[in-house]
């Protein structure tokens, strides 16, 4: 399992750039473009399991999926962060990705540092130090526990049959 | 205790008497707004769509504006594809190549009502809280939820106040306030919260207000509105939407606000926003002797007739200077007809603008306009993210149509106030 950590501000150009957006909606024709503009070298490297530390307002800018869609195929097991701009947010929601908002797990992270979290019991540990996160409300978890927006939609679709 | 405008309409929308910040509800939005990304969308669910339908034929708007005409087979084929679904399912409210940028033809074609909800797959939805609207973006997977079920879930924020007084000096735009409150808050000022727009809004136009409420999302925010006055009623009036068509829902005055930001519109100065973040601004002085090889007056922001009109006033008797392309993005068909009527597009084009038809155009660096490596663009548009137009070796700087109009005369960076 590898760490990746990225500052505050990274917007949605940087993660996955504009020009793809109407010409790549697969995970295979997204892969080769995510964080192009960020981290040349984080498509080529990142495998499943990784982990992500990011600043503040990660995902900031165009509501674009694309690199959600993309990180839940390359198996990114959490995005640890100080903040995650609101569309992204929804976006990793929907797709099933983690998100754990802890500004304090970020800051306390250095290279190298073993990393662990357990998201039923709300923390993260980094190095000796372990850190808390608020649990996600009842809505939300019932998305993620179907697997996402698409089935758990069809699922009440069935269900109102 | 006294309640928001948020913590109002989503009461009233998802039936409860009473709603607190942080709480989830779920309420059925009035509109769901696509674009080209339409063709994404529904290519999630083609099963689904044969099975279930389409759970209100009235509630999705689509417009195709953001690669038109079609730059390549794949944009050609999406479009083909949207067309397709929009016949097959009966939608009502289909907008195609030409009729302009999605925000404003939802504006301009009626769809924008006070205290409605509607959510869009593109992230400058929050455009119609000008409009008094709960409006904000989502993303697509969410678009194709929506589309088979009608119903969504939301979360109430909490709620930013900014204060206004005073008017802004000549040659100051709404532009160059709705960025020097994204420099003072930052990028994320706002995030996950609604802004509540107070005070003298009388002050700012319509125009003005969908600018500021366009931008709302570059501070990090939900929702960015305005409340329902004099001005809204007659623009809503002007595009067919009459007072019996909604019931405009405005925050109390002892509501509970997270934050309390004032500015005086007087003391606010022209600014430009600096690569590569749209919190990076500074006073117009500290990009003196700037070159830039593009100019982009137009999108979503600034593409409307007053910001055309503007330009065209700077450029009268004037030439774009050597070395610079001025390109012109009216943001609607109708915008450009009341541009041309009026000899706005004329004056412009004499002037040496290129008109680009109505559309997104350059704005996302898809085509018509993208940037080569080194060069510089000083754009009224609302992003300047490495990358944005199409090249991440580029500068793309932000600031209002009148300084775009300005330094299009000047050759460099240029303050409209000394014109
Ligand atoms: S003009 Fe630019 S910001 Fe506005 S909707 Fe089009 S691409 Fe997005």
């Amino acid at each position: 399992m590898k760490v990746w950590k990225y500052g505050d501000d990274i917007n949605t150009d940087m993660l996955f750039p504009g020009k793809y957006t109407y010409s790549c909606g697969t995970a295979e024709e997204i892969i080769p473009h995510l964080f192009e503009d960020l981290d040349p070298d984080f498509s080529k490297a990142v495998s499943s399991g990784d982990l992500l530390f990011v600043g503040k307002n990660f995902g900031c800018g165009s509501s674009r999926e694309q690199p959600v869609l993309g990180l839940r195929a390359v198996g990114v097991a959490a995005i640890i962060g100080k903040g995650f701009a609101r569309i992204f947010y929804r976006a990793a929601i929907n797709q099933g990705l983690v998100l754990v908002e802890c500004p304090e797990a970020v800051d306390a992270y250095e290279p190298g540092d073993k990393v662990s979290f357990d998201l039923e019991g709300g923390t993260v540990k980094v190095g000796d130090g372990v850190f808390t996160f608020p649990r996600l409300p009842p809505e939300i978890l019932a998305i993620r526990d179907a697997g996402g927006l698409l089935p758990y939609t069809i699922d009440k679709l069935r269900e109102g049959r | 205790m006294g309640k928001t405008f948020a913590e109002k309409v989503l009461a009233r929308k998802s039936g409860q008497e009473d709603v607190i910040p942080g709480q989830i509800v779920i309420v059925r939005p009035d509109h769901l707004l696509t674009h080209d990304n339409t063709a994404a969308i529904i290519g999630k669910i083609g099963a689904e769509l044969r099975e279930f339908g389409v759970a209100r034929k009235e509630m999705p708007v689509i417009v195709l504006d953001h690669v038109t005409p079609a730059a390549s087979e794949k944009t050609a084929t999406n479009h083909k594809n949207i067309r397709e679904f929009v016949d097959r399912y009966g939608i009502a409210n289909f907008y195609d190549v030409g009729t302009g940028i999605c925000h404003q033809v939802v504006m301009e074609k009626g769809h924008a009502k006070p205290a409605s909800i509607i959510v869009g797959s593109d992230s400058h939805t929050c455009s119609y809280g000008a409009l008094g609207v709960f409006s904000t973006g989502i993303d697509r997977t969410e678009a194709a939820a929506l589309l088979l079920r009608g119903e969504t879930w939301l979360r109430v924020p909490e709620t930013i106040k900014v204060e206004l007084k005073g008017r802004f000096q000549p040659g100051v735009t709404a532009k160059d306030l709705v960025l020097t409150i994204i420099g003072d808050i930052g990028a994320d000022g706002a995030s996950y919260q609604a802004v509540e727009f107070h005070g003298n809004v009388a002050a700012l136009s319509i125009e003005d207000r969908i600018t500021v409420a366009n931008m709302g999302i570059e501070m990090g925010a939900k929702v960015a509105v305005f409340p329902v006055d004099r001005l809204t009623r007659d623009y809503l009036e002007s595009v067919g939407v009459s007072e019996s068509d909604y019931d405009a829902l405005w925050a109390d005055p002892d509501a509970n606000y997270i934050r309390v930001l004032e500015y005086d519109l007087a003391a606010i100065e022209p600014v430009l926003a600096f690569p590569h973040t749209v919190d990076n601004v500074k006073p117009l002085a500290e990009g003196n002797g700037l070159v830039f090889q593009q100019l982009l007056l137009g999108t979503c922001t600034n593409g409307r007739l007053g910001d055309l009109e503007t330009a065209a006033d700077i450029l009268d008797g004037h030439s774009v200077a050597p070395g610079i392309r001025l390109l012109v993005l009216p943001a609607s068909r109708q915008i450009f007809d009341q541009a041309l009527e009026k000899g706005v597009i004329a004056r412009l084009s004499r002037a040496g603008a290129v008109i680009l038809p109505p559309g997104c155009g350059p704005c996302l660096g898809a085509h018509q306009g993208v940037l080569a490596p080194g060069e510089r663009c000083l754009s009224t548009a609302n992003r300047n993210f490495k990358g944005r137009m199409g090249c991440k070796a580029a500068e793309i700087y932000l600031a209002s149509a009148a300084t775009v109009a300005a330094t299009a005369v000047a050759g460099t960076l240029s303050d409209p106030r000394e014109l």
